[in-house]
């Protein structure tokens, strides 16, 4: 098994003129999701919603601090799941159950520390 | 070769490597002992006892190296394992080529990989093949392998469910790793064997995996009927013959036959696919008697029906070649000047040479002599350019 970030794109306008009959909605959709990921023979290894856009503040180079997300884009870093898969194959069937309305997702290997040079 | 031992190193670049020391070794026990009653399984053993030496001499190396299959798959000391029989083969080198048209690597990565891995085409043919520079080709190579081995893509033919996606991109590797062998871009011979025999075999593999696919059979019935007229496509002297001008009887009746019982099938099974419907069209020219006698209405259809499917520009100018038979040259050439307008056939050889041949037939030497200059600008092979030189020579004369 290897692990895999599932990162969820979406643009935060959606989420903002969501009526609360559709917020729950998303809300369950990622307790099916979560479920999911063991039937579908994966396990969850940790994930996390993040708070909006608007509240992110970037460092570059180590000192300059500005407001706002590394990159302005429509679609944002909303959240991430990190999966154990046996390969892509499995890690897409699994992420292609994970809720992201207004975009999509994005699946990455999590490089394994233990490597000699990972990357 | 290259599928059987990357299934015991697990890795393509290692298995590549190994491969290429199996030859330097058989290089140097041939000559010395001659050449073994079955080079080809020699080679495969060769190759594989490389891997295992590699793998048994440093035990770390298969954690160190990004793995490309399960770790579990093979146990180096289980002889019964390793010695599976000959007909895996053909499965072993589809699953490669599923591997390389994975739909999370980029699509111009898909057919490259597929020729440089499952063909063994040398990345500075690849890169000709695709026109660009070779450092280019083989940064891209070198990128979907690293993706391959990172991303830990599987190395498996998919399940039923995924193979809508996966499948057209596997019979497109297939059929332009068919016409690359069928024309070749560039050098001196049209035709290169080793290619579109390779392509035959993946063909054949695919129908004969996935039987319930009419696409698979439609790919495996155009090849056949295709590859039938190999051996008439150029003269003697290497020159490029036109379908008017090959001989007929010549053309491989088992072959004919066969692409003709396939093609078939797979119309039978369904709304044809842009695959069935070209075997269909190449069909309809293998049991004409001649080129006038061919049923060009029925041509004419298929391709109307071709076009819903796969509406590029390339089969709109093919379909007009067809119209200029069917209801002659003069009917065709207002489609020519409408995709003359297409941006994508702005530097397409074809679409001047056909209309360099029509005009030709209207007898407007001088028309077809501007539009034959334009061809042998954009065309790269030695025996299409010295066809069009000829034909040039030929309308200039009349000119005068």
């Amino acid at each position: 098994m290897a692990k895999y970030a599932i990162l969820i794109y979406d643009d935060p306008a959606g989420y903002a003129s969501m009526s609360p009959e559709a917020w729950s909605a998303v809300v369950d959709a990622h307790s099916v999701f979560v479920k999911q990921v063991f039937e579908l023979g994966g396990s969850l290894a940790g994930g996390e919603a993040l708070a909006n856009t608007t509240t992110a503040t970037s460092i570059r180079g180590g000192s300059t601090v500005t407001d706002g997300p590394f990159l302005e884009t429509k679609e944002a870093l909303g959240g991430f799941y990190v999966v154990e898969a046996r390969d892509l194959d499995h890690a897409l069937e699994i992420a292609k159950g994970c809720p992201a309305p207004f975009g999509g997702v994005e699946v990455r290997p999590v490089v394994d520390p233990t490597q000699a040079n990972p990357f | 070769m290259l599928s059987a031992t990357v299934r015991v190193a697990g890795d393509l670049d290692l298995a590549e490597e190994c491969a290429q020391e199996a030859y330097v070794s058989a290089l140097r026990s041939w000559t010395r002992d001659g050449v073994p009653a079955r080079p080809g399984a020699w080679l495969t053993t060769a190759a594989r006892n490389q891997a295992l030496d590699r793998l048994r001499r440093d035990a770390t190396l298969r954690r160190k190296l990004p793995l490309l299959v399960e770790p579990a798959s093979v146990d180096p000391d289980d002889a019964d394992e390793l010695d599976r029989p000959d007909d895996a083969v053909p499965d072993d080198r589809l699953r490669l080529v599923f591997t390389c048209c994975h739909p999370a690597l980029a699509p111009e990565a898909r057919v490259a990989l597929t020729l440089r891995l499952v063909c063994g085409v040398p990345t500075s043919d690849v890169a000709r093949a695709f026109l660009v520079p070779e450092p280019t080709m083989a940064a891209r190579i070198t990128r979907a392998k690293k993706k391959i081995a990172a991303a830990r893509i599987p190395y498996r033919v998919p399940g039923r469910a995924e193979l809508p996606e996966r499948l057209d991109s596997v019979l497109t590797a297939v059929h332009l790793l068919f016409s690359t062998g069928h024309t070749a871009g560039q050098g001196d011979a049209l035709v290169r064997e080793e290619l579109c025999d390779r392509a035959l075999h993946l063909a054949r593999a695919l129908a004969a995996l996935l039987p319930e696919q009419a696409e698979a059979r439609g790919l495996l019935g155009l090849l056949l009927l295709t590859d039938a007229r190999r051996a008439t496509r150029t003269d003697e002297q290497g020159r490029l013959l036109l379908l008017a001008d090959q001989d007929r009887t010549r053309w491989d009746q088992r072959a004919v036959l066969e692409g003709l019982t396939v093609t078939a099938g797979a119309l039978a099974s369904g709304p044809p696919g842009r695959f069935t419907l070209q075997a269909a069209i190449a069909g309809v020219h293998a049991v004409a008697p001649s080129l006038e006698q061919t049923d060009w209405p029925r041509v004419v259809h298929l391709y109307d029906r071709l076009l819903a499917v796969w509406g590029t520009p390339v089969v709109a100018l093919n379909r007009a070649a067809a119209v200029a038979f069917a209801d002659g040259p003069a009917a065709a050439l207002p489609l020519l000047d409408e995709l003359a307008t297409d941006p994508r056939l702005a530097d397409y050889p074809y679409l001047p040479a056909t209309r360099a041949d029509l005009l030709r037939r209207l007898g407007d030497a001088a028309g077809a002599a501007v539009a034959y200059r334009r061809a042998l600008e954009l065309t790269a092979n030695a025996a299409e350019r010295a066809f069009l030189r000829q034909r040039l020579a030929e309308v200039s004369s009349a000119e005068r």
